[in-house]
Parts: C-alpha cells; structure tokens; sequence
C-alpha cells in the first residue's frame, strides 16, 4: 500500500464521516434528550435531500443556500411532530421504558407515511444533479470539490450545535433536560417545548445531512433507511445520547466504512453491522461510556 | 386452574367450528379465497409467535424476519426448482428447527441486553445475515437469489393450517404449564423470579426458540408459493415489524388480539398493495400511528371497553327503571 | 456450626467501596441480625449473597461450599431464599401461585405439582394468607404482600432465610405479628438472617448481631453486647 492509498482512505474516510457525524448526532439528540429512537430518522434526510435536488433543479438555487430554507421548514415539521405525537405518548406512557418502545414503533409509522409520501410525490428513480463536480489533488489522491464542501460545511454546523449546546440558555435547558426532566422541569424549564425543540433540531441535523449528500451521492425516497442504520450503529459506538461521543464516532465508522469499502466493496454494509453487534455486546455502553 | 379448564371449554366449540370450516376451504373457496387464507394464517403465525416470547417478558425482539427468513432460505437450499430433495413436511420441520436453533443461539449471546438494545440488536441480526448472503451469492456463487418447486396451492394451505393449529396447541400448553408460570412470572418481575429458583435465561431463550420455530416453518412453506426468493425478498425487515404492529393493533391481552390484528392487516395488504403500493404503506404507516395512540389495549382492548360501559350503561337503566 | 461464611467480601460501585472486606458468618439454626445505618451496605450485602451482585474480590460459602459465582436460581436451589427491600412479588398473579412458583421451580428435587400445590396452600396456612389465596397479589395490604413473599421463599424449602426489612412500614401491632412469624420460622428449623431497622424487634428477636457502617463491619455480638458497644451508640447518634 502506497502513501498516496493511505491517503486516499484516510481523507475518504473523514469525508464520509463528516456526514455520519452530523446526522448522529441530530439522532443522538432525539434519543439522548426527548428519548426516542427515531426510525424515521434517514426519512428527514430524504425529504433534505429532494428539497435540495427539487429547489436546485427546478430553480437554480444554489445548493448550499438551499441548507437555509430546508433548516426552518424541518424544524417546524420535527417540532410539531413533538408537540402533536412524542408529548402525548410521553404523558399517557406508564414508564420511561414503555414510552422508549412505543415512540420506537411510533417512528417506524412516520416512516412509512414520509417515505411513501415522497414516492407519491417524486417516484421511486434514482436521481443526480452535478455541482462542483471537479477533481481536487490533495498530495496526489483526488477528491471531487463538492465532497470536500460538504465535509467543511459537516464539520461547521456541528461545531456551532456544540456551540449552542454548551453557550447558550437554550443548550442548557436542553442539558439539564437530558440530565434529569423532572428537575429540569421544577427549575423552570418548559420540559415539552424543550424535548419538541430538541427533536425538531434533530430532524434539522439530519435535513443538512440530507442537502450535503445529494451534492455527491444520487438519491430516492427508499434511501433513508440506511443512514437511520448507519446513525444507530455511529451513537451505539459513540455511547446512547453522548453529542461528542456521536461526531467522534461518525468519523470512526467513516474511516473503518472506507477501509473495508477499499479491501472488499460488497462488504461494507456487513462490516458495518458486524461491528455494531459486536460493540452492543462487549462494550454497550458505546467506546466513550463509562 | 378452575379459570384455564372455563376458558379452554368457551373456546373449545369454537375453536373446532373455526377448524373445521378452515379445513374444508379447498373444498368450496375459490383459489383466490385458498391464496388470501393462507396469508393470513402466515402473519398470524408471526404476530402469534412473536407474541409468545415478548408479550410476556417484554424485549421487543425485532428479528421476525430473520427467523422467517432462514426458513425461507432453508427451503431453497433444500428443495430447488432442479430437484427436490427432501419431502415438503420434512423441509418445513428442518426450517423450523433451523430457526429455533438460531433463535437459541442468538438469545443466549443477546437477552442480557435490555429494553432498546435488544429490539436494535435483534433488527440488526436481519440485516447482517442478508448482508452476509448477498455477499455469499454475489462473491462465491455468482447468483442472484433462487428458484424453489412449485408447490399446488391447497398442499400449501394445509401445511401453513398444520403450523397454525400446532402453534396455538403450543401457546395453549405453555399457558396451562409450569413453564408458562414461570415465563410468566418473569414478565412481572424477573429479579423475583430469579431467587425463587427459577433459571430466567433458560426459559427467555427456550420461549425465544420456540417462537423461532413457527416463524422458520411459516417461510419454508412461503417460500415455495413466492417460487423466487432473494436476500431482500427473504429478509425484508417489514416481516419484523408487520408482527409487532398487528400484535399491538389487535391487543396483547388476549390471545385473539394478535390473531385479530393480523387478520384485519393481512386482509388489506393483499387487497390494497397490489393496486396501490405506496398507498398502502402510506395508510398502513398512519395506521401504526393512530393505533399507538389511541389504542394502548388494541382493538380487543377499545372492544372491552366499549362492552363495559354497554353493560354499565344497560345496569344503570335498569336500575333507573326499578 | 457455620452455614453461611463470608471471608473479604467486598463490592464496589464506581470507585466507592459499598462492602468492604467484610469476614461474617451465620451459625446453623440461629437469627442472626444485620443492623447499620442507611447506606452503610446492608442490602448490597444480601444481594452478594443471594448472587445478585457478585463480590470483587472475597468468597462467601454455604453449608461449607463456596457459592460465589452462582446464578441466583442456583443459590435459591442450594437453599438460601430471600425477601426484597421493596416487596418483589408477582403482581398479576394470585397469592397461591405467587408461593407455588416457590414450590414448583426453588428446590433441586422436582416435585409433582400435587404436592407442589399442598404445599403452598400449607405455606398460606402458615403466615395466614388462605383466605385471600384466589386475589391478585397487586390487591393486597403491605404487610400481605410482604408476607407473600415470606411463604414464597419458605416454599422454596431454605435452610437459611434472609429477610430484607422484614418490619419496615408496618404498625406497631404488625411488628408484633411479624416477629412471632420470624420465631416460628426459626421453630421449624430454618436459620435466619435479618436486615432490620426496627430496634425493638431487632434485639429481641435476634440471638446475634453484627453492625456495618460505610461497608466495615464494626461490631458484632448479642444484642446486650451490641446496646452497649461505644462504637455502635456512637455511629448512630452520629447519624
């Protein structure tokens, strides 16, 4: 294996990661803080994605100016799914454990309402557009602009995420609102828009995944499910609800994704999930866990 | 026991009218009505057996569709379309076996991983064996999926109604057992059960294989009325949640809400999905949703709560009346 | 003679030592205590005991073979039954078939379930329970419930009892009650081990007690030795 290989892989690896990171860490989000698994999570993606494609194409609007529309209007969609469903289910849930299994089953619905939605709307073929579509030679191995942008732009949005996390009034509420509801709740903070906030977040986390992939991967409403995997699999490495533990882990599997993808393609999926169940079992409170 | 010897016998007349007539389909249904029964038997065999294991100790085990999938794969390996090699019976026995024996596997390196590990891990579990044999078919064989004999639709029908009526002697027998106490005795409080000498692993996992098995039979006969099989077609991941949703549509209280459930579900997937795809999953994804909601008990549940306040409100006319 | 021994048990949680190297023993046919302030390892110790917990490092052993790293239900079989803290019972179920599980699964020799079912309508009999043996075990009282779960580990045939708080949350009469059920279960032969907060019934039913505090044993004696003991007046009036 020659430098410029190892090279290849090794920025392969981060470039996919940047995205694995950003949509676990929206997912991350849903469960660390509102508690639900949410299934339907690769279908944010989805609809990121065709409202890039469909505001590009048919528009001209520049891509990475579109992450501005797809933000709010997925985050009204995320928030009032909260509001609307998680809440009620929330409340009328006999224990945390039943709401974490209802909720699960609940996004599996959402699921299959987005997904078919969109095959309504938009057919079940593949489709492409082409934006910075030229080569870049970083020593001697060649990435394409766009997947370097959108590494960029990954990197940034989840950067100011933690950002807010950790600076604002808002990230704190949602902090304390991870750590202990029911206190968080007697200290003032308004427990149900705070969970529909951070769920709508979440799905906006995922809607930018959503806009960077199109710009380098063709997309179709069934291509949400195995980002939902690929999400799961970075926060189970990362630790269940962890922020760092997710964007560290998104570059981990993006690294090992591209490593098996180079030694034998049709593999990477099973590597994938091999991984993932051997980590449930030996080390299930993810790598970062205590 | 005076309550299981009351309700075996209110539900022995019935059981047999319901048998019989299922029996002698052949003989006057049309061979749309034969093809139709036998789907539903199919998801009521799955919604059964996946209640049987995680209706009691509550692990929402997401790995239907790997049991019926290593059935159906099991059928094609034995009984290709270029020579079958063992009889029917037997092939459906050894994919049922098969499964349970996966399921026992899979229990005991799994079942210490609680509430949503578990239902993760075990939807993984579907994914990794298609990853694996895709794989296999791409990179060894260099083939894509498998033709299996055709088998006539009434053969077919008898043996997924073989696997339905031995199914629910099995749940009858379990409840009325030792062992269905104890497994019982578990979902209440699996601590408790622990120190009163009771080997709580071995029961998850014997119930988890046993489940296994009638999910495994049911895809060995499925897969010779499909006659071409795949990784995707064996193991798509909607046999995982088609179970849970028609157990949780119909109620878990009762034996019959699962049966119920599936019935209803069945009934409009093979009416609906042929004609309108997308609008089935569409309806279907609403469906899961209203039903979570709004149906914590299932049908049978919202059923029992409306024969209740019938009779409260019948006493209280009559009382009214007097 | 000793039927239960413990030689350095201790447990950590984290980096705090919940039992620390504690040495103890129960002599065959005594009622033994097991008394200390709140936190101070009382129930972590049962729970190494009964394997729900296993102690790291230390060995416990019982009837003289050494019992660490069993499962629960092996321990149960063996003949070492326990209560719960916190009432454990099995909510949906009836009282008799709460005790009847203890009969048909808890000891190593099977028993037809005939003589399974003799059994615990005897048990029920036992701590006063038959005539309320047909109710779901959720509908009963406290004190009922907590003795469900005395004629379910009984049903499982012990030789040593261990009651976790046997008294906590009843009224004085129900205390009286309960420590004339500890003396007969003692009558039938049974050795038992109590964790009791409940000063009163502590010292007058118990032949030995041991103190902990912060995972140490700290003291150990009858319970006029204990009364006095300077260490123990001091850890509680230190509380």
């Amino acid at each position: 294996m020659d430098l410029v290989t190892i090279l290849d892989i090794a920025i392969g690896g981060l470039l996919m990661g940047g995205i694995y990171a950003l949509l676990a860490m929206g997912l991350s989000l849903q469960y660390g803080v509102a508690r639900v698994l949410n299934i339907a999570h690769g279908e944010f993606i989805m609809l990121g994605a065709f409202a890039t494609y469909t505001l590009y194409t048919a528009f001209g609007i520049n891509p990475l100016l579109t992450l501005a529309i797809v933000g709010p209007i997925i985050f009204i969609i995320g928030f009032l799914l909260h509001r609307t469903l998680f809440t009620r289910l929330r409340i009328s849930s006999p224990s945390p454990g039943a709401f974490e299994s209802r909720s699960l089953l609940a996004t599996f619905g959402i699921l299959f309402i987005i997904q078919n939605l969109a095959l309504i709307g938009w057919g079940a073929n593949l489709r492409a557009y082409s934006y910075l579509n030229f080569g870049v030679n970083l020593g001697g191995a060649i990435f394409t602009a766009n997947r370097l942008v959108s590494l960029g732009f990954a990197i940034g949005i989840g950067l100011a995420f933690y950002i807010f996390l950790v600076r604002t009034r808002m990230g704190k509420a949602i902090r304390a609102a991870a750590q202990d509801p029911a206190t968080a709740s007697l200290m003032g903070v308004n427990i149900n828009r705070v969970l529909a906030i951070c769920f709508g977040l979440g799905a906006v986390m995922a809607g930018f995944a959503g806009t960077l992939l199109s710009m380098r991967v063709p997309i179709n409403p069934a291509m949400g499910m195995n980002y939902t995997i690929i999400a799961i699999i970075v926060i189970v490495l990362g630790g269940l609800g962890s922020i760092p533990g997710s964007f560290i882990g998104g570059f981990i599997l993006g690294i090992i994704g591209t490593v098996v993808t180079y030694i034998e393609p049709s593999l990477s999926l099973a590597a994938y999930y091999f991984i993932f169940m051997l980590l449930l079992l030996v080390r299930p409170k993810g790598i970062l866990g205590k | 026991m005076d309550i299981t010897a009351l309700t075996s016998r209110r539900f022995l007349v019935p059981g047999l009218i319901t048998l019989t007539v299922l029996a002698t389909l052949p003989l006057y249904g049309s061979l749309y009505t034969v093809i139709l029964i036998t789907t539903i038997l199919m998801y009521i065999i799955l919604a059964v057996s996946w209640v049987i294991f995680s209706g009691p100790t509550g692990y929402m085990s997401l790995a239907s569709a790997a049991f019926f999938g290593v059935g159906i794969y099991t059928a094609a390996v034995l009984m290709p379309n270029t020579g079958q090699l063992l009889p029917l019976p037997v092939v459906v026995a050894i994919a049922g076996l098969i499964s349970g024996l996966l399921a026992v596997l899979v229990g005991a390196l799994t079942l210490r991983l609680r509430g949503i590990y578990f239902a993760i891990f075990t939807f993984g579990l579907v994914e990794i064996i298609k990853q694996v044999l895709l794989y296999w078919e791409f990179e060894v064989t260099h083939t894509r999926g498998r033709f299996v004999v055709l088998v006539d639709n009434d053969t077919v029908f008898y043996i997924m109604l073989g696997i339905f009526v031995a199914l629910m002697l099995t749940v009858y027998f379990i409840r009325r057992s030792k062992f269905g106490l104890a497994l019982q005795s578990i979902g209440e409080n699996e601590e408790a059960a622990a120190h009163t000498g009771i080997n709580v692993t071995m029961v998850k996992v014997i119930t988890f294989g046993i489940s296994a098995i009638f999910m495994g039979a049911a895809g060995a006969i499925m897969a010779t009325r499909w006659t071409y099989i795949d990784p995707y077609i064996a193991f798509n991941p909607l046999f995982s949640f088609m179970p849970v949703l028609m157990a949780i549509f119909g109620g878990m209280g009762q034996l019959y809400g699962p049966v119920i459930g599936a019935a209803i579900f069945a009934y409009l997937q093979e009416t609906l999905q042929t004609t309108f795809p997308y609008y089935y999953m569409l309806i279907f994804g609403i469906v899961l949703v209203v039903a979570i909601l709004y149906l914590p008990n299932g049908i049978v549940g919202l059923i029992q709560k409306l024969i209740q306040r019938w009779r409260k409100g019948g006493s209280a006319e009559q009382n009214a009346n007097t | 003679m000793q039927i239960l021994e413990g030689e350095g048990v201790t447990k950590y949680f984290g980096g705090l030592a919940a039992v620390s190297k504690v040495d103890f023993h129960v002599d065959q046919g005594e009622i033994a205590g097991l008394i200390g302030p709140n936190g101070a390892g009382k129930t972590t110790l049962f729970n190494l005991i009964s394997a729900a917990l296993v102690p790291k490092p230390g060995t416990i052993r019982f009837k003289g073979e050494k019992i660490t790293g069993l499962k629960p239900h092996k321990i149960c079989r063996l003949g070492l039954a326990r209560t719960f803290q916190e009432v454990k019972i099995f909510s949906n179920m009836t009282v008799l078939e709460n005790v009847l599980l203890g009969s048909l699964f808890g000891c190593s020799t099977g028993m037809s379930s005939a003589d399974a079912s003799r059994e615990a309508e005897e048990l029920l009999e036992f701590v006063g329970l038959s005539a309320v043996r047909t109710t779901p075990a959720k509908d009963l009282t406290l004190v009922n419930q907590k003795r469900i779960e005395v004629a379910r580990a009984l049903a499982t045939k012990p030789e040593l009892l261990m009651l976790d708080e046997l008294m906590a949350g009843l009224n004085p009469a129900e205390v009286a009650q309960a420590m004339e059920l500890v003396t007969r279960i003692r009558d039938k032969g049974i050795t038992i081990f109590m964790i009791e907060h409940v000063m009163k019934a502590i010292m007058s039913v118990c032949d030995r007690i041991m103190v902990l505090h912060h995972g140490e044993k700290i003291a150990e004696g009858t319970p006029q030795e204990i009364a006095i003991s300077k260490k123990v007046v001091e850890v509680y009036l230190g509380e």
